[in-house]
């Protein structure tokens, strides 16, 4: 059963359906404001913001060490000056690909299926980029003076160095955070609107309120709402590109042997959109189950996130693959030992499990009936995000220890404020999650309206047209 | 007045906004209560803050408070002259016509150590030394030092520095010491000084040894003792044996065309390290059209400096060396001397035959030098074999005694704890040293000590001996004291303090003048009319002016013409026959077969220096370890033993047991454990308390050099060391070029040809500009022995701090220069290079390109530099270093708490806080020094004027500074050798540090190729 629009689509496989049978507008809109209207906070939901924000409390203290005593606190030592923060910062910011990828690449190719995850993956984006943003600042070694990085104009008349790629990553990160910031935004001011319209309580019609601006679901609204959403998703996707791009070139700029080299942009970026997905798989698995939206949610977009997560997959063993050749074909000395070393060093298990993680196991998403087993999925998922962290501890840390002068290789393990502050990172961005998952709509309702089949539909406008 | 009685009077709210209103403009108050103007605030003002209460109460006048601060800011004025030496001491090269501001001003002076001088010349800032260099006229230094005088400036400052006088703990005042002195001078009087001991370390000093000869005069029953832990009782006893008198022994290194080593590191340990250093690299480093070399041939057990620079290395035990040296002593024809028959001998006949034709070709042009823990017969046959090969009088001379008494000092202990255990003591005056801690266990010092009635310690710190004294008094630092000394030749050379004593320290002349009678005489009057009077020999042949004399020896920092006459002692005829009757050592033997080695730590000495930061952090030369002493055991052992590094165990010598870890030492000879002295205090001080173990524990008096049989047993824990180079081997890399001389004959450029250098990459930026002056580097490996000297200077002359064990774990130790190890070849018997290593002011620096706020970029004259104000500390500009030469502040290491050691730091170079980026700068402050001063006399800098901290100190000259722009600069020229290459140049960083290739002159007939 699928809407006409969607037949346009062309499919190979039969399609699943987007939305479970039986839906209206009205339903559609009640079953997802409920989550958000409802007085009673389940249970689960507190156990989990609980969890959640002792991680976050661990994260306070972690940094709280950190600025009263200096980034010693970390396991990163000369010759590796980078560890765990930059290899959190490169997997925060891969996670936060999904999110854009899916809202603003989607949307401009007519997937229609992005509706009911992309809400969410693009709050999961943007959590994802605060986490992210966060370790920069914090591996400085003295974090006060970060916005000596921003091109402001001062008296001293000094500019950044404009030839550094951690230039190039302020500029790439920070618009990133903010168009999916905007983008995100934007595409909540309906459903904010619907909310307001059906909360009970004035602090909340208030709350909402503001937040709608005013959003009326006029004739008017719609035309230049559905103009301005479609410009910022065509401002957002080549960022989707740029930002990893810019990411990797921290890397591929430098001389370091295992950084230094040109198949990094597009094998981050690939990489990116690899993790993204797989974090959207561990987060909507248990959330659709959680909140009983399966019927929104459904196996066929799990199906095609399983997809992307193969061929994704596909070019970063690709990448892999390459990285290899290219060390032994170009024959220098010091990348031809830093592959051996990868492979045989003190590192190898964490580059044999990344492998096993990022390329074997993407494998079984060939087999559709893996691909329709949501729980093989969701482990599958969380595997790919274990294998894409040490994929970058590999390369930040393993580079590095091993890089051109012998005497002066060392090898890094971090510090128990390392892992504070990484599983910190996820207390924050477990918190905003939840938080997230109360008081926003985490589906977009007027979106997913849309997918109601026409006939089973009544003539009504959304809530706030209603009313309006 | 208490919270409570306040609280209980009312406030007048009413009242006080009225007065508020009454007020115009603005009007601060403290509290409703001042508001109020209540008695009761008034009253717990005065209890509160009873010092402004009363001015405010008494209504200061404005006349009153000028004086008052005119009063302050004098007091505060004067103690910054706390710190000027009284006497008139004399400036060295520039003499201002008075101190000006920020310009340093540079004494000669000396550094004693074990006895033996060092001439030096210490860097003032305003009354405060802060640096030391090589006194270029001194016949020990010639301008370099070693890494003791360069760290000796931390010595002076460290504030855990015993600054009291002391009696049972309690602080005393000098009158009451002086009393007690005085009362056991009366007692003494009535017993001839029967009562009174005195033990002192080696003393050279012509001013001491006549003022204990005076006390001896006065006090004919008294006795002077000498003890040194690192002493010369087999080199002394050994030249003994084979001329029947006390000889000393000096080497020409600079004549000498082949050296034999018999154990000996003549290139680190002993008074004339340094000079012989020097003499030994000018014969090596094949530049300047240099087409030979002299070959170096080192007999040895534990890797030394000394053998890692050998162009073959003959690896046996310590206690193995006796039969190689009879073995060429027998080849040579020595008189009686028949060979030893033993396995090991035979097995290297062949290697001891090609060294006993290369010797005897190169007769009166070759040098045998033998170590001092070999025992004295090997000195006598070392004496034996270079009269032998005519060596005598050419590259080997002879002196009489340097020490002003030498005594066999073992047995001089011994006596002394003979004496006080029998209670025959009555008072002991230590003057320096700490035998609670460094004497032998089985003369048991302590026990004797203890039943001393009146014990007297003069010591730097309160140590070990002290605490065991009723009496301690503050020693001076040599920085702080005037004094002479006697150099390894016997050239003497004044002390002259550069600070008045920071501490009050009395200096040992003080104490003997005390013990002489003559309680108000300072060490500058006895001193000085020690060469007014008994020393005036020395001058009176060139000068009848005192002053004049004077002058000029403090000036110069030596005494000219004071070296010993030379002398041609002939070889006992029965030489051999005593060796053979005396008894000598008699290394104990055990159960198991395998021996222990004792050496004196390489960087913290023989203790003395265990409370020193820089050298407890400075790399030991061949474990790069820090912090720690350790056990050497070679490969093979420790696969026997089945030992890993850091696996503690116990050693056992006749009954005296240590603990130790281990540590794996490639080229150690097998069945022999090698273990260090100096470590282990547990009265050092803040710094050195706690760390290592204690080796003295195991030393017997009878095996001061080694002993056989020790039972080694492990205990089953594990140590945790801290080790600045974990990796050893260049992994194919040609970061140290080497080859032999045959092949640098064959083809002068085989070390390019060797490893095809890549044709330079294209860059995308522009070449660097070559204009003015460009500064640059060029290493010699050939002269470099891995002395660390540039190490420690680095870190004196800029600042940098100390970490402590556990950042050094961590790979955090901050400092600029490093000295690289590599071994190539066999694991049991590996070539050993070194390596200096900072940064290579790369023109065209990856590291400048990645930095995000431009911290670190590249000045006109070619230098990488540092702006550590901008540094953020991203550290991106390490991680992109190929040399991994930058460091970084992960925490706050620089210490800005204790005052003392902010005196010591040099005020042209800042110093870092927490999270800032460093590294080595040229010495960017002496080329603008330099710069400046070449500016005001309207002329280009001369080449050789800028020399870098790590160049001036370095006792080889292997580094060599300067402008590559001007052709005619001694840089240029080196960097013009056909042995020239750079580190890592096909990455096209162009660094201006290069380095000349190592050659080894191997003997064709013990190398074939």
């Amino acid at each position: 059963m699928s809407s006409p629009s969607f037949n346009q689509n062309p499919t190979p496989e039969p399609e699943a359906p987007l939305i479970g049978f039986g839906y209206n507008y009205a339903t559609v809109t009640d079953k997802i404001s409920a989550i958000v209207l409802s007085k009673r906070t389940p249970r689960t939901w507190l156990v989990g913001f609980a969890i959640a924000f002792a991680l976050l409390m661990v994260l306070m203290l972690a940094i709280g060490k950190l600025l009263f005593v200096g980034v010693g606190v970390w396991g990163i030592q000369i010759p590796v000056g980078w560890g765990w923060a930059i290899v959190n910062f490169v997997w925060w910011v891969g996670i936060a690909h999904a999110g854009t990828l899916i809202s603003a690449i989607l949307l401009l190719l007519h997937q229609e299926w992005r509706t009911s995850i992309n809400r969410f993956a693009e709050a999961m984006t943007l959590f994802a980029v605060a986490c992210a943003g966060m370790f920069p600042l914090l591996h400085l070694g003295r974090p006060w003076l970060f916005y000596w990085l921003f091109p402001y104009p001062n008296t001293m008349n000094v500019w950044p160095q404009f030839r550094s790629p951690l230039i190039w990553d302020v500029f790439a990160v920070s618009t990133y955070a903010t168009v999916s910031l905007i983008f995100w935004y934007v595409g909540l001011i309906p459903d904010l609107a619907t909310i307001r319209d059906r909360s009970k309580k004035t602090l909340s019609q208030k709350i909402y309120g503001i937040f709608a601006m005013g959003w009326r679901g006029s004739a008017k609204h719609w035309k230049r709402y559905e103009t301005a959403y479609l410009l910022l998703a065509g401002l957002a996707t080549p960022l989707v590109v740029s930002v990893h791009s810019v990411v990797s070139f921290d890397f591929a700029v430098g001389i370091v042997p295992g950084w230094h080299s040109a198949i990094f942009p597009p094998y981050f970026v690939a990489g990116a959109i690899f993790s993204g997905f797989a974090m959207v798989l561990t987060i909507s698995i248990p959330v659709r189950k959680f909140y009983g939206l399966e019927d929104f949610i459904t196996e066929r977009h799990l199906n095609n996130m399983a997809k992307v997560l193969l061929a994704t997959g596909l070019i970063v063993a690709y990448g892999y693959l390459m990285e290899t050749f290219m060390a032994f074909y170009a024959g220098g000395r010091f990348d031809k030992y830093m592959i051996m070393d990868r492979m045989t060093g003190h590192y190898m298990n964490f580059y044999w499990i990344l492998l096993t993680c990022n390329v074997v196991v993407p494998q079984f998403l060939w087999i559709p009936k893996i691909r329709n087993n949501v729980w093989v999925l969701w482990v599958i998922s969380i595997l790919v995000n274990v294998g894409m962290w040490l994929e970058r501890y590999v390369i930040v840390v393993q580079s590095l220890a091993r890089d051109f002068v012998p005497s002066s290789w060392r090898n890094y393990t971090g510090t128990h404020w390392d892992v504070a502050t990484f599983l910190g990172s996820i207390g924050l961005f477990l918190t905003l999650l939840f938080l997230f998952l109360r008081y926003v709509p985490m589906i977009s309702i007027f979106e997913l309206r849309g997918l109601v089949p026409k006939g089973d539909a009544p003539a009504a406008s959304t809530g706030a047209s209603q009313r309006g | 007045m208490s919270d409570s009685d306040i609280k209980k009077t009312d406030l007048d709210f009413a009242a006080l906004r009225e007065r508020l209103r009454g007020e115009h403009g603005r009007e601060f108050w403290r509290s409703l209560d001042e508001l109020a103007d209540t008695p009761e605030f008034e009253s717990f003002l005065h209890s509160e803050f009873p010092r402004q209460a009363g001015v405010l109460g008494d209504g200061v006048s404005r006349r009153q408070v000028l004086k008052l601060m005119g009063a302050s800011l004098a007091l505060a004025g004067l103690t910054g002259c706390a710190y000027m030496p009284k006497e008139k001491i004399l400036p060295y090269v520039r003499q201002p016509e008075e101190l000006v501001p920020g310009k340093p001003l540079f004494y000669a002076t000396t550094m004693p150590l074990g006895g033996y001088g060092k001439g030096v010349v210490v860097e003032s800032h305003m009354g405060r030394p802060t640096k030391v260099e090589g006194n270029t006229l001194h016949p020990a230094s010639l301008g370099a030092t070693d890494v003791f005088a360069q760290a000796s400036v931390l010595t002076l400052y460290d504030p855990d520095r015993s600054q009291t006088l002391n009696h049972l703990g309690l602080i005393e005042i000098w009158a009451n010491f002086s009393a007690v002195i005085n009362q056991i001078r009366a007692e003494q009087q009535l017993k001839k000084g029967a009562g009174l001991r005195i033990l002192t370390g080696t003393i050279t000093s012509p001013t001491l040894a006549y003022q204990l000869q005076a006390l001896l005069t006065q006090f004919p029953m008294a006795k002077w003792h000498q003890y040194e832990p690192i002493h010369h009782d087999h080199t002394n006893i050994g030249a003994q044996l084979a001329f029947g008198e006390h000889v000393d022994t000096q080497y020409r290194f600079d004549q000498a065309e082949v050296i034999l080593s018999l154990d000996s590191d003549f290139l680190y340990a002993g008074p004339a390290a340094v000079r012989y250093a020097r003499d030994f690299a000018n014969k090596r480093r094949m530049v300047g059209g240099a087409t030979a070399m002299n070959r170096l041939y080192v007999v040895e057990g534990t890797p030394s400096i000394t053998g890692s620079m050998a162009d073959h290395r003959l690896r046996i035990r310590s206690s193995e060396v006796q039969g190689v040296a009879q073995a060429i002593a027998a080849r040579l024809g020595v008189p009686g001397v028949a060979p030893l028959t033993s396995p090991v001998i035979s097995a290297h006949s062949q290697w001891i035959g090609a060294v006993v034709r290369d010797l005897e070709r190169h007769r009166g042009a070759c040098v045998v030098s033998v170590g001092e823990q070999q025992p004295p017969s090997v000195h006598a046959l070392g004496h034996a074999i270079n009269l032998a090969l005519g060596n005598a009088g050419k590259t080997v001379t002879y002196t009489g005694a340097v020490e002003a008494h030498p005594v066999e000092q073992l047995e001089s202990l011994r006596d002394l704890v003979t004496d006080m255990k029998s209670g025959r003591v009555d008072a002991l005056v230590i003057l320096g040293g700490n035998p609670a801690f460094n004497s032998p266990p089985d003369i048991s010092f302590i026990e004797g000590l203890l039943k001393v009635k009146v014990r007297v310690h003069l010591g730097l710190y309160e140590d070990e001996t002290s605490n065991l004294c009723h009496w301690h008094i503050p020693e001076t630092h040599y920085l702080e004291s005037w004094g002479d000394v006697r150099s390894y030749d016997g050239t003497i050379s004044l002390i002259q303090p550069l600070i008045a004593p920071l501490f009050n320290g009395k200096s040992p002349h003080e104490i003997l003048a005390l013990l002489l009678g003559q309680p108000s005489a300072s060490a500058y009057q006895i001193v000085q009319e020690y060469w007014k009077n008994q020393g005036s020999a020395v001058w009176k042949s060139r000068t009848t002016n005192f002053k004049e004399f004077w002058e000029t020896s403090l000036h110069d920092g030596v005494i000219t013409g004071t070296a010993l006459p030379l002398k041609t002692p002939a070889l006992k005829k029965d030489f051999w026959e005593s060796v053979k009757k005396s008894p000598g050592d008699s290394p104990a033997s055990g159960s198991s077969d395998i021996e222990v080695v004792f050496r004196p730590d390489p960087t913290i000495w023989d203790g003395r220096f265990a409370n020193n930061g820089w050298l407890q952090e400075l790399p030991k030369p061949l474990s790069k370890l820090t912090w720690d002493n350790v056990a050497w055991i070679s490969p093979r052992t420790a696969e026997r033993l089945s030992l890993q590094n850091g696996n503690m165990v116990e050693l056992k010598v006749e009954g005296h047991a240590a603990k130790t870890p281990i540590w794996i030492m490639p080229g150690h000879a097998d069945d022999s454990i090698t273990v260090f002295f100096g470590y282990g205090r547990w009265l050092a001080g803040r710094v050195g308390s706690g760390t290592g173990f204690n080796m003295y524990a195991l030393r017997n008096s009878k095996s001061s050099g080694f002993a056989n049989g020790v039972a080694l047993s492990k205990t089953g824990e594990l140590f945790d060391l801290a080790c600045t180079q974990n990796h050893h081997s260049m992994e194919g890399r040609d970061f140290v070029r080497t080859g032999t001389l045959a092949e640098f004959r064959k083809n002068p450029r085989f070390i390019h040809d060797e490893i095809p250098e890549k044709s330079p990459l294209p860059s995308l930026y522009p070449s660097f500009p070559q204009n003015g002056y460009q500064w640059g580097m060029a290493i010699n490996l050939n002269s470099c022995i891995g002395c660390n000297a540039c190490v420690v200077a680095c870190q004196a002359e800029n600042n940098s701090p100390v970490v402590g064990k556990e950042q050094v774990q961590r790979g955090r130790e901050m400092h600029w220069i490093r000295i690289d190890r590599y071994y190539d070849g066999d694991l049991d018997a590996p070539q050993t290079f070194h390596e200096p290593v900072m940064c290579m002011q790369c023109e065209n620096a990856p590291c400048e390109v990645v930095c995000p706020v431009g911290a670190t970029n590249h000045s006109s004259e070619g230098l990488n530099q540092m702006v550590y104000n901008r540094c953020v500390g991203t550290r991106y500009c390490s991680n992109n270093c190929p040399y991994k030469v930058r460091r970084f502040n992960f925490l706050q290491y620089e210490d800005w708490q204790i005052s003392s050691l902010k005196l010591q730091r040099n005020p042209n170079v800042t110093v870092r806080s927490r999270g800032v980026m460093e590294k080595c700068t040229y010495c960017v402050q002496r080329i603008n020094a330099a710069k400046i001063q070449a500016e005001e006399e309207n002329r280009p800098v001369r080449d050789g004027e800028i020399q870098t901290a790590c160049q001036a100190a370095c006792p080889t000259q292997a580094i060599v500074f300067g402008n590559i722009n001007d052709p005619e600069s001694e840089v240029s020229k080196l960097k013009g050798e056909i042995l020239n290459y750079g580190l890592l140049t096909e990455l096209t960083t162009h660094p201006r540090t290069t380095y000349i290739a190592r050659l080894r002159n191997p003997n064709p007939e013990i190398e074939t190729e």
